[in-house]
């Protein structure tokens, strides 16, 4: 019966370890944890621009991965600037000229209101399994927290970082820190999760520091204020007729 | 003598003609190719001050280090203040803000939609103070191709092609997509007035012109300008005058550096000159060594071709210098009355080449000659017609190398003269 019990045991843990060194398996869990129905969000970016530090604010809806809309609430020169996301398409409006623009081709790679984010960041899928596969590369301690280091390797060559590294909570499964690299291998640029919260069982990040690291200045501090999971968007609010309402 | 000489050269024309052509053509080829070059590099610098640089520039030293990049995120702030001290420490300049700025010009259809789209390269420059400079430095009024020339906020001229691209005709709305100086995405409506054409390719492909407070505005840089240029009053480039001027604004702007931390230290104005600004340093080098060059290659060219015209003259000539000689004519009064003869050749045929060449260089001086289709997808500031230049210097420059030329020419080839023995000379002419 002991010897039963100690195959048992060993066999259990054979699986188990199997299970968690499975940086896909790890990949898809972290996609769980992070990814609601729907989510509305107002956030502030503290961008440390190589001269000044200015704070925009926006509230953003999110339905799914392919549709979200955002509208930016301060200061006075970008307020009631919005963005629409719709699959694969991304317009910007501009309240000043009552102009739609579609942001597409090199328009893409401009940054988003100055900050360490493009564009393109915004149009990436994310769902990091359906354009990743992870390998898991070590074990790491990052503020306290014990972490995976996973390698996530595209699977499409059109995307906007060929390869990313991953350091994921081992017990919340949010990522507390990542890296981008180009196809070539360069560094593109950091991300550090230094807050998250629990919303509604989910484990989210509260507060980020964004860095591009081919850009002079400190980088982009982004910040959660309050964010709702799971309500009902109406349809109306993702459609290019919301942009000049 | 001179008329004795002179004479025999007129009669004896195998002894004039070919190296009076030599000549010719030497001298014809060094004035118009020295006016040409001239005319280039004039065109070359005039554009790039009025277009580019200025005769000085002011920029901050971040981005005096980017400046190629255009980073609008280090402009100058508060200029009116610089330009109001710059205006009283320099009153020989003229000074003037720009911004340089790039972005896409977009065309919107009656649904406020995208109807066409091109990348422009522009530059907000001053268009509507009275006493703004740019009218003369930018010749804006006579490159008006179609509409006319901004007189309102909000007014603005593109390049012809890019309108005739874009299918819009002066009075219609086109949207500026660009970045304000904190990088956010910038979009601003203009209204298109008119059309211009400024006869320089990497300016008409895509240009678009504003005055500085809509693009002040446009980029969210208020009171500031990416450069301050300053053009002396005659818009002439006076080299000397633009270093003092730069050494003296440099100097006591590192005097003030010194107290300020590293980060605002960088964002203190720094001044460079057309030479330094432009990048054309070492191509202007480059063209200065390659005149001295095209001189000296014709020198030494001509010498070659008239020293052997001597030695062919002079085998032909054996016979009457052998006469001479016989007769008791000093050698070196025989040498000598040979390179008189080749002073007068020098001397009519520099004349006459300098002449030709003139007349040649002032014709495309006049006419210029159009190199668009070749600088179709140059970046270079230099005008599609180019040039040639007549100044008192290419009257100069053909007529004492070919004076040279024929007499190092002769000298050389009549050293033999001294090699003859007087004892041989009667044997000599007998066979």
């Amino acid at each position: 019966m002991i010897r039963f019990a100690f195959l048992a045991f060993v066999a259990m843990s054979l699986f188990n370890s199997i299970q968690t060194h499975s940086g896909d398996e790890i990949l898809k869990k972290v996609d769980d944890n992070m990814f609601s129905e729907t989510k509305i969000a107002e956030s502030r970016m503290v961008i440390h621009g190589r001269r000044e530090t200015r704070t925009v604010e926006s509230k953003s809806w999110q339905r799914g991965t392919n549709e979200s809309y955002t509208e930016f609430l301060a200061p006075a020169r970008e307020r009631g600037t919005k963005m629409l996301k719709l699959k694969d398409m991304l317009w910007e409006y501009s309240p000043s000229t009552d102009r739609t623009i579609m942001i597409s081709g090199h328009l893409l790679r401009q940054s988003v209101m100055g900050s360490d984010l493009s564009y393109e960041d915004m149009m990436d899928d994310p769902h990091l399994p359906n354009m990743y596969s992870a390998s898991i590369v070590s074990d790491d301690t990052l503020r306290g927290r014990e972490c995976w280091v996973l390698d996530l390797k595209a699977k499409k060559g059109d995307i906007a970082y060929d390869h990313r590294r991953l350091w994921v909570d081992k017990i919340r499964f949010v990522p507390l820190k990542e890296n981008l690299y180009a196809k070539s291998g360069k560094l593109l640029k950091t991300v550090d999760i230094n807050e998250v919260m629990n919303v509604q069982g989910h484990w989210l990040a509260k507060s980020v520091l964004y860095k591009d690291v081919l850009k002079e200045g400190e980088g982009t501090e982004f910040y959660i204020d309050t964010v709702t999971l799971d309500v009902k968007i109406p349809d109306y609010l993702l459609s290019k007729a919301a942009l000049r309402r | 003598m001179i008329r004795f000489l002179l004479k025999g050269l007129f009669r004896d024309r195998s002894r004039s003609l070919f190296p009076f052509l030599t000549v010719l053509v030497g001298v014809v080829l060094t004035v118009f190719l020295h006016a040409w070059l001239t005319g280039v590099i004039s065109s070359l610098i005039q554009s790039t001050a009025d277009f580019s640089t200025g005769h000085v520039r002011v920029m901050t030293r971040a981005y005096a280090k980017e400046a190629d990049q255009v980073p609008n995120d280090l402009a100058l702030l508060g200029i009116d203040t610089l330009i109001a001290e710059l205006k009283h420490d320099y009153p020989d300049l003229l000074w003037t803000p720009r911004i340089k700025f790039g972005g896409l010009l977009d065309i919107p259809d009656e649904h406020h939609e995208t109807r066409a789209q091109a990348p422009v390269s522009g530059l907000g420059v001053d268009l509507l103070s009275k006493q703004s400079p740019e009218w003369g430095i930018l010749n804006i009024q006579n490159a008006i191709v179609r509409g006319r020339t901004p007189r309102n906020h909000g007014d603005i001229v593109i390049g012809d092609k890019l309108a005739m691209k874009l299918k819009i005709e002066p009075g219609d709305t086109a949207t500026l997509i660009s970045s304000t100086m904190y990088g956010s995405m910038s979009i601003t409506n203009f209204v298109v007035v008119g059309t211009v054409r400024f006869g320089i390719v990497a300016m008409d492909k895509g240009t678009m012109l504003a005055d500085v407070s809509d693009i002040q505005k446009a980029l969210d840089m208020q009171h500031g300008a990416g450069e301050i240029l300053g053009f002396f009053k005659d818009n002439l480039y006076h080299e000397g005058r633009a270093n003092a001027v730069t050494a003296e604004f440099n100097n006591h702007t590192a005097a003030a550096s010194e107290a300020t931390q590293a980060k605002e230290a960088s964002f203190l104005p720094v001044m460079g000159t057309l030479r330094t600004e432009s990048g054309l340093s070492d191509y202007l080098d480059l063209v200065d060594v390659f005149s001295e060059v095209i001189i000296g290659v014709f020198l030494f060219a001509m010498s070659i071709v008239l020293w052997n015209a001597g030695l062919t003259g002079g085998l032909r000539r054996y016979g009457e210098i052998g006469l001479r000689l016989a007769v008791g004519e000093n050698k070196t009064h025989v040498y000598l009355s040979l390179l008189t003869e080749s002073l007068m050749i020098g001397t009519i045929g520099s004349a006459a080449g300098t002449a030709v060449g003139l007349a040649l260089a002032y014709y495309l001086q006049v006419k210029g000659f159009d190199i668009g289709s070749i600088m179709k997808d140059s970046t270079m500031m230099l005008p599609n017609v180019v040039r040639a230049q007549v100044t008192p210097f290419t009257a100069v420059i053909g007529f004492f190398p070919g004076l040279l030329a024929t007499f190092l020419g002769t000298a050389i080839s009549g050293v033999g003269i001294y090699k003859r023995q007087t004892s041989e000379l009667f044997k000599e002419l007998e066979t």
